[in-house]
């Protein structure tokens, strides 16, 4: 699947590595916030609000005198962590489903298809509100909401992949080696579609962080006073009169986040795509 | 083609009835009393028993379900939104839908007219630093949240363009077509029209934003794998220059998956950009759902969601029958 050849595909391919050092800068700023910060992400001086960035607070504070610098770190930590559960959901769903649909075919494959046409019949944004209306607000409604709508792009995919493995020899000799239907499946077709997969779920974690900040946005996302980037643009947009600055500094957090994943996924791509590797 | 087309279309009439159910049950659930949702809690007793009897709220919820259906198929009657100004979610619809066609028109115009032509030339001069730089400022384009794009596209432009809704309040315009831009022109009032098309440049452009970019990364993709084909090289062979196969031969048939990609994009759009529509508060369908929402309004969210949903359906498959119309490749039988 990733074999030491496409791995060095990927460790020459720029854009990747760029993605890369950006996600890990990232993910260490989250990790470690608390060590240059002197600030609670949660501790609100009345005295200070809205203050441009200036030496004590280098990015400045939010609408109630909070540090936005310690929360961006601690919005980095919820974030990501909404981003990879929602996948992880779309994933422990959808590569079943897809999997099902596509070796068995006939009937199982007729209900999934539906199932997904069903999904995707509205736009993901909507069907992520009306999930988020019927379940209600808080963290784990949010990843519920997100982790949906993300289903069908790996059932699809899956499904996809199942079908053309289905009839290769080494899948009916495993049949004929007396394994079960779903020890053929999961054991030896899936790992074979593991490729796109893995790049699916690179870039699913840049859209579920999309998405997840939109609801957030709308104010359906996590509970108030959560540090989440897309509660902070929300925070920062209702602001807006008062200082650009909160606005500012989340919105990039997100799209440096999503841009890093965007650009490592792409590039995931294509060292894993047998068909780029003629040009690498 | 024929019964392709007959096909599709009776294919689609179960998926409707099945998304509006699901959309159905999700906007009534949250374990709320119905009476209650509906009426936002402040009816009185003759009210109360007035609506439990029109919505049929004791009955079973398919009952429910086939009596509002009823409504929409044979009256075209989505029910009263008792919470958002007591008036028939019909009529609020048809007065949030045009805006939000013609968003998503001005939207799709830009991302056509730049997106296209930015993937040619990314392909053409591929591996340049053109490319590079295209490539790049689209990959930004799918990354950036819209809503931010927009908010930063009102710090930077928003003193020179109005900012909120589709027209200046001041102005009376009389909704003729409900289209903004054509019943401002058919106004007397003096500058409506400029005033209309300067409230939709920022909206189009942050709407415009993941579209273009798709489009041009998708033109580029098909355009380079077109270009690698036998034909090509063939017509390169005869000793055309490099810009006549691309414009004679190649432009042609890699426009095939961006008509899919454009066709899939505009069904999104129509669908009420629920973000890009909350930013700059553009009446449309997607500020709509979002009220409704805020106002927990389940007779609004539920026939806003089914009349997106029903667009959705309808242009895919429109696109699909466009489809066979253009690539003469595809034979359905």
């Amino acid at each position: 699947m990733i074999d030491k050849r496409k791995l060095k595909v990927l460790r020459k391919h720029k854009a990747a590595m760029l993605g890369l050092g950006l996600l890990t800068a990232l993910v260490l700023f989250s990790a470690t916030v608390d060590v240059f910060s002197p600030y609670e992400p949660g501790h609100m001086d009345q005295h200070r609000v809205m203050e441009k960035p200036s030496g004590s607070h280098v990015l400045g504070t939010d609408d109630t005198g909070r540090d936005i610098f310690t929360r961006l770190g601690h919005g980095g930590r919820v974030s990501l962590l909404i981003g990879l559960a929602a996948v992880g959901l779309s994933m422990a769903l959808g590569v079943p489903l897809g999997a099902l649909a596509g070796y068995l075919g006939g009937w199982a494959d007729l209900v999934v298809s539906r199932i997904l046409e069903v999904m995707l019949a509205l736009p993901t944004i909507l069907l992520a509100i009306l999930i988020a209306v019927a379940i209600g607000k808080g963290m784990s409604a949010l990843i519920f909401a997100v982790g949906i709508v993300g289903i069908p792009q790996f059932a699809r995919q899956v499904r996809g992949s199942v079908l053309a493995l289905r009839e290769q020899d080494f899948v009916q000799a495993s049949r004929a080696l007396g394994a079960s239907t779903l020890r053929t499946l999961f054991r030896e077709v899936v790992p074979n579609a593991l490729g796109p997969i893995i790049v699916l779920a690179t870039l699913g974690v840049g859209s579920a962080i999309l998405t997840a900040a939109g609801l957030s946005f709308l104010g359906l996302g996590v509970e108030t006073g959560t540090p989440e980037w897309g509660a902070m643009l929300h925070e920062g947009r209702r602001a807006v009169e008062r200082g650009p600055h909160l606005a500012i500094f989340s919105g990039l957090a997100i799209t440096l986040a999503v841009l890093a994943i965007n650009l490592f996924g792409d590039g995931l791509r294509d060292a894993l795509d047998p068909k780029a590797e003629k040009k690498a | 083609m024929t019964s392709y087309i007959v096909r599709r279309l009776l294919a689609s009439i179960p998926l409707l009835f099945v998304v509006s159910f699901l959309v159905f049950l999700l906007s009534r659930a949250g374990g709320r009393d119905p009476v209650d949702a509906i009426l936002g809690e402040k009816g009185t007793p003759e009210t109360r028993a007035r609506v439990t009897r029109e919505y049929r709220l004791d009955r079973p919820i398919l009952v429910q379900y086939a009596h509002y259906l009823g409504g929409i198929l044979t009256r075209g009657d989505f029910g009263v939104s008792y919470i958002m100004q007591e008036q028939p979610v019909g009529e609020q619809i048809g007065r949030r839908f045009p805006p939000t066609i013609e968003l998503a028109t001005a939207a799709m115009i830009l991302a056509i007219l730049i997106g296209i032509p930015a993937g040619m030339v990314s392909a053409i001069w591929r591996n340049t630093w053109v490319d590079y730089g295209v490539m790049g400022v689209s990959l930004l384009g799918i990354s950036i949240p819209v809503f931010w794009l927009g908010l930063l596209l009102i710090f930077a432009l928003g003193s020179q363009f109005p900012i909120g809704g589709n027209i200046d309040p001041s102005m009376i315009i009389e909704p003729r077509t409900g289209f903004m831009l054509i019943d401002s022109a058919l106004s007397d009032e003096p500058g409506a029209f400029g005033d209309a098309l300067r409230h939709l440049v920022l909206p189009a452009m942050t709407l415009a934003t993941i579209p273009l970019a798709m489009t041009a990364r998708i033109t580029r993709a098909s355009l380079l794998e077109v270009m690698g084909s036998d034909y090509i090289r063939t017509a390169r062979a005869k000793g055309l220059t490099g810009f006549r196969v691309v414009s004679r031969h190649a432009f042609r048939n890699a426009l095939i998956p961006v008509v899919t990609l454009l066709g899939l994009e505009f069904g999104y759009l129509l669908g009420g950009a629920v973000l890009t529509e909350t930013v700059f508060s553009w009446p449309g369908m997607g500020t709509y759902v979002v009220d409704a929402v805020f106002q927990t309004d389940p007779m609004a969210i539920c026939g806003a969601s089914i009349v997106i949903a029903t667009t959705f359906i309808v242009v895919n498959l429109a696109v699909d029958v466009l489809y066979a119309f253009v690539d003469p490749r595809i034979r359905y039988t």
